[in-house]
């Protein structure tokens, strides 16, 4: 099969990367830098560079297995791959495609649970006040988390230290923020 | 020329003695700041991970609100903010089609011309220039400059400083009187976002960067970034808990030293909110 038929067949992961982000999983060569400086590549099912290389064989069992990974969660967006990257691959960038795309279609790994909890309960946070409300973000998260007992003893020392407030401090128009977060509803939940 | 400025959520909350020890710099070498009128948060980790739409709408709505107040340059106190709004200029700057999407999220004129600086680059614009005749009180302390990710990364779009070993920290500390280790965490991530949903990696990551700043023989950590400072300041309990250890060097904003630096009071710079003591003042 020559390179453009293979191309106009592609329905890959690797595929809706290039169309989505502009990013080209198979300029990854394995260096391997962007698994040497990750910080969280040791808790990760597979490194970045190991990522990298699943979306490079377009096999649908391998797509499966990344959308399903808690790599794409336990990235924590620190940009290290991409400075390190001899071919300027934007991982960070591709990550956030993958936490999209796994979320859509319903593959996310069960340790992602608390770390999409704060995301959401952040994002209701400015949803509600404009800006974040840090007590609120707590309560929320401790509902959608149910780690109820979770930094019992830190919000009365953040108190103390006229570090959280008990009331939030609202963008006035409201309105224009809610019209943001609805037009831009569709490209996620 | 006014300088806008862009608190971001953390400065107003967790982060107030960070606003503090910025507004007492502003006061103390005359310097304007306007705050960008009904600002609203940048959107931060949570909305690039869910939501890449809504990623660059919050940031674009900061920028166009700051252009429509006649503010084209703005200072952005946390690292976090800072890459959030450069990043959305860049993107927005190299897709006219997302621009104009955007536009039409945000029901406003967006140009994307704002000069947005960081903390540092605000300091060596403004401060720095100023500085030899008001210090009184040299900051005569080794320190660990740290950077974190977001002040440096990604270093192509932000094009700020070297990515790796960068300097502009250390050149404003010795500037104070103070002698920056050589510290090659500079750069290492804290943990970030994580401090609440995964405090252990926090806990983890936060304290390889503070043992090897007293490894290195530093009396402070220096910080420029709201989210740095708290991992490494308010969840030093669950740190030393974690490496079943007594970590005790205090971790210091860049602006809190200068602060010092030109006799202002601990109190007056924030330093009596920090979790971890301060001796050093």
């Amino acid at each position: 099969m020559s390179h453009s038929e293979h191309h106009i067949e592609r329905n890959s992961l690797s595929y809706g990367i290039e169309k989505n982000v502009e990013v080209l999983a198979q300029k990854c060569y394995q260096c391997g830098k962007c698994s040497a400086g990750c910080p969280v590549a040791d808790q990760m099912d597979f490194p970045p560079s190991m990522v990298m290389r699943l979306l490079q064989t377009e096999i649908p069992a391998n797509d499966e297995k990344i959308l399903r990974s808690n790599s794409i969660w336990l990235c924590v967006t620190c940009e290290m791959c991409l400075s390190r990257c001899p071919m300027e691959i934007d991982i960070p960038s591709m990550m956030d495609y993958l936490r999209q795309k796994s979320r859509s279609e319903k593959k996310v790994n069960k340790q992602a649970k608390n770390i999409i909890a704060f995301h959401k309960s952040f994002l209701n946070s400015i949803r509600w006040t404009g800006r974040l409300f840090e007590l609120g973000l707590i309560l929320d998260y401790k509902r959608q988390s149910l780690n109820l007992t979770q930094d019992v003893t830190l919000a009365p020392k953040m108190i103390t230290r006229g570090k959280l407030h008990l009331f939030p401090n609202m963008v006035k128009d409201m309105g224009h923020l809610a019209r943001i977060f609805r037009k831009t509803s569709n490209s996620s939940k | 020329m006014k300088t806008g400025l862009y608190p971001g959520c953390s400065l107003t909350g967790s982060a107030r003695d960070y606003n503090e020890s910025v507004s007492a710099l502003a006061e103390a070498f005359g310097l304007e700041l306007i705050q960008i009128p009904d600002w609203n948060c940048c959107g931060a980790t949570a909305a690039h991970n869910l939501n890449k739409e809504l990623s660059l709408a919050l940031p674009a709505r900061i920028l166009a609100l700051a252009e429509k107040n006649g503010l084209e340059e703005i200072v952005v106190p946390c690292a976090a903010c800072y890459s959030r709004l450069v990043v959305t200029q860049h993107e927005l700057k190299k897709n006219p089609e997302l621009k104009n999407r955007i536009s039409e999220v945000i029901e406003m004129d967006y140009r994307g011309t704002s000069r947005i600086l960081n903390v540092i680059e605000w300091i060596d614009k403004y401060i720095i220039p100023l500085l030899p005749e008001k210090i009184t009180k040299p900051f005569n302390y080794k320190v660990a400059c740290y950077y974190g990710c977001l002040l440096v990364r990604p270093n192509k779009v932000l094009n700020y400083d070297r990515a790796e070993d960068p300097q502009t920290m250390d050149i404003v500390m010795t500037k104070i009187g103070a002698q920056p280790v050589d510290y090659p965490y500079k750069t290492e991530c804290c943990g970030a976002g994580f401090s609440i949903s995964r405090t252990d990696i926090v806990s983890k990551l936060s304290g390889k960067i503070i043992e090897d700043a007293e490894y290195r023989g530093a009396d402070a950590i220096i910080v420029a970034c709201p989210m740095c400072h708290s991992n490494l300041d308010m969840r030093r309990p669950d740190i030393n808990k974690y490496w079943k250890t007594e970590f005790k060097i205090p971790v210091i904003f860049v602006t809190q030293a200068i602060g010092l630096a030109i006799g202002l009071s601990p109190e007056k710079v924030g330093l009596k909110r920090h979790f971890v003591d301060v001796k050093i003042s």
